[in-house]
């Protein structure tokens, strides 16, 4: 047996899941698409007591659009975010997204509340909600509340979650007209994880100046880093100039850390380029 | 159905593997890979990383190809799963996708054989007609430290030709 020793449930509902995690707390562990926990658990680096299972609870598994709003339950699989024509049409970043994660059997399993849960530097889908300016709902015994990207991230594998919090649903605004987006990544084989990744939209108006843009790079420090460079393109056009100037102002503003796989300096340089080709991309994707 | 409410260290569970149905008390820490081969001993479904990586232990769970190494026992219960024995009909019987990684040279070892063939199907299955970049795109879950690829990429363009 390769875990530590746990006791094993497995709710079908939201409530009962939470008077798991108000009971036990932090000696209780979700379970959702086991895609990073398992891992963790056969290492033994992680040893809960509980495993809560949340597979069965159907409440946490939906796609649909509330007004400018599209909300995700937090089971949702990475495949049914890459396949789910909703989403292509309401956000077309979060389908591309995370169509890059991992390897198909990954993605059959893995999901879009425990990849944010879980806070992997370098991972798709944090990026992506940061860059978009997405919320999460969790819910507790205790209540609801709502936790927005710019708080909810802290560092490597931390987040603004308590021990007794559950993630129901991710909100993320819906793309409008005149927008473009992309999502940028250097990887050592296709499946891993990336070095770096940008994720960018720009939002233009009737005379091509920018009114909006979002940019959110993974993998150049402990938690996502939403770039304040993204600012400077608002009221340009968004041109190879202004795509070069913001790109290396995104590149200034974070100071990756070296590891086994590649340097701070190579990171930053993969930063700048990356939003140069992100920015690009998007730029030319912007449709009336 | 999992009783709700109830918290166990083993629970029986009923899973139908290749069509057969068995019914085991597992303990809850028991992986599915595990299961499958100290349990029912298909040795078939290889273990290589455990943690998602080599992608030796895939198996199709109720129509979906999985890691077998990131899912317990317990969580099968209910389930339908085809292992690489559940492939071929017959040993004289093999599913065109062996029959090319034979005529191909896609096997050395062996090792990472099995989990190339249980994905490589349930990808034909939903992608008939790939494209080369497709095909790689699907086999960078299933890792190969023998034949450098070519031959299995070889082996499943041809495949997938027979196939139609
Ligand atoms: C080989 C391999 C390659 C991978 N490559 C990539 C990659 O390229 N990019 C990438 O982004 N990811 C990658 N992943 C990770 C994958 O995306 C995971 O699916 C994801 O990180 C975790 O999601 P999960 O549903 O599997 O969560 P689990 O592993 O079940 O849980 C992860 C953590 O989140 C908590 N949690 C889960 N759901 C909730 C919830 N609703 N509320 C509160 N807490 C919750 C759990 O308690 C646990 O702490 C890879 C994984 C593997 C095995
Ligand atoms: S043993 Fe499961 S992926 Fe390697
Ligand atoms: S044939 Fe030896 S690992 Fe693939």
């Amino acid at each position: 047996m390769k875990p530590s020793k746990f006791r094993y449930t497995a709710p079908s509902m939201v409530a009962e899941a939470l008077d798991f995690l108000n009971e036990y707390g932090s000696d209780a562990k979700i379970l959702a698409g086991g895609q990073s926990l398992v891992p963790m658990l056969n290492l033994r680096l992680a040893r809960p007591k509980i495993l809560v299972d949340i597979n069965r609870v159907e409440e946490l598994s939906f796609i649909r659009v509330e007004g400018d709003t599209l909300v995700i339950g937090a089971l949702t699989r990475h495949a049914e975010l890459e396949k789910s024509e909703i989403v292509k049409q309401n956000c077309p970043l979060l389908s591309e997204a995370a169509a890059l994660i991992g390897s198909r059997a990954v993605r059959t399993r893995g999901t879009i509340g425990g990849s944010l849960a879980h806070c992997d530097p370098a991972a798709e889908l944090p990026c992506v909600l940061h860059a978009l300016g997405a919320e999460a709902l969790v819910v507790s015994k205790q209540g609801e509340r709502t936790i927005s990207m710019d708080e909810f991230f802290i560092t490597y594998f931390t987040t603004a979650l308590r021990p007794d919090e559950l993630i129901r649903e991710i909100r993320v605004p819906v793309f409008t007209k005149r927008m473009g987006h992309a999502i940028t990544e250097v990887w050592r084989r296709y499946g891993d994880f990336a070095l770096v990744n940008v994720a960018a939209w720009i939002k233009t108006d009737s005379d091509e100046k920018v009114v909006g843009a979002g940019i959110a790079l993974g993998g150049v420090g402990g938690s996502p880093h939403k770039a304040k460079a993204a600012d400077l393109l608002v009221g340009k056009r968004p041109d190879e100039k202004a795509i070069k100037e913001t790109a290396e102002a995104v590149a200034d503003e974070i100071s990756p850390e070296s590891d086994n796989i590649a340097s701070s300096d190579y990171r930053r340089h993969l930063a700048k380029v990356l939003t140069r080709r992100a920015l690009t991309l998007a730029a030319a994707r912007i449709r009336g | 159905m999992v009783d709700t409410g109830a918290c166990y260290e083993s629970k029986r569970i009923r899973v139908t593997v290749n069509g057969v149905t068995y019914e085991r008390d597992v303990d809850v820490r028991l992986l599915l890979s595990d299961f499958i081969r100290q349990e029912l001993g298909l040795t078939g479904t290889h273990v290589g990383c455990e943690e998602g990586v080599c992608g030796a232990c895939s198996v199709i769970l109720d129509g979906k190809l999985v890691r077998s190494c990131l899912m317990f026992a317990v969580q099968a219960d209910g389930c339908q799963i085809t292992t690489v024995e559940g492939i071929a009909q017959g040993p004289d019987n093999l599913h065109p996708i062996q029959e090319a990684l034979i005529e191909n040279h896609g096997v050395q070892c062996g090792f990472c054989t099995p989990g190339v063939v249980v994905s490589m199907y349930s990808f034909l299955k939903e992608n008939p007609e790939p494209s080369e970049e497709e095909i790689r795109e699907a086999l960078a879950g299933n890792i190969c430290r023998c034949t450098g690829y070519a031959g299995i990429v070889r082996a499943v363009k041809s495949a997938s030709r027979k196939a139609r």
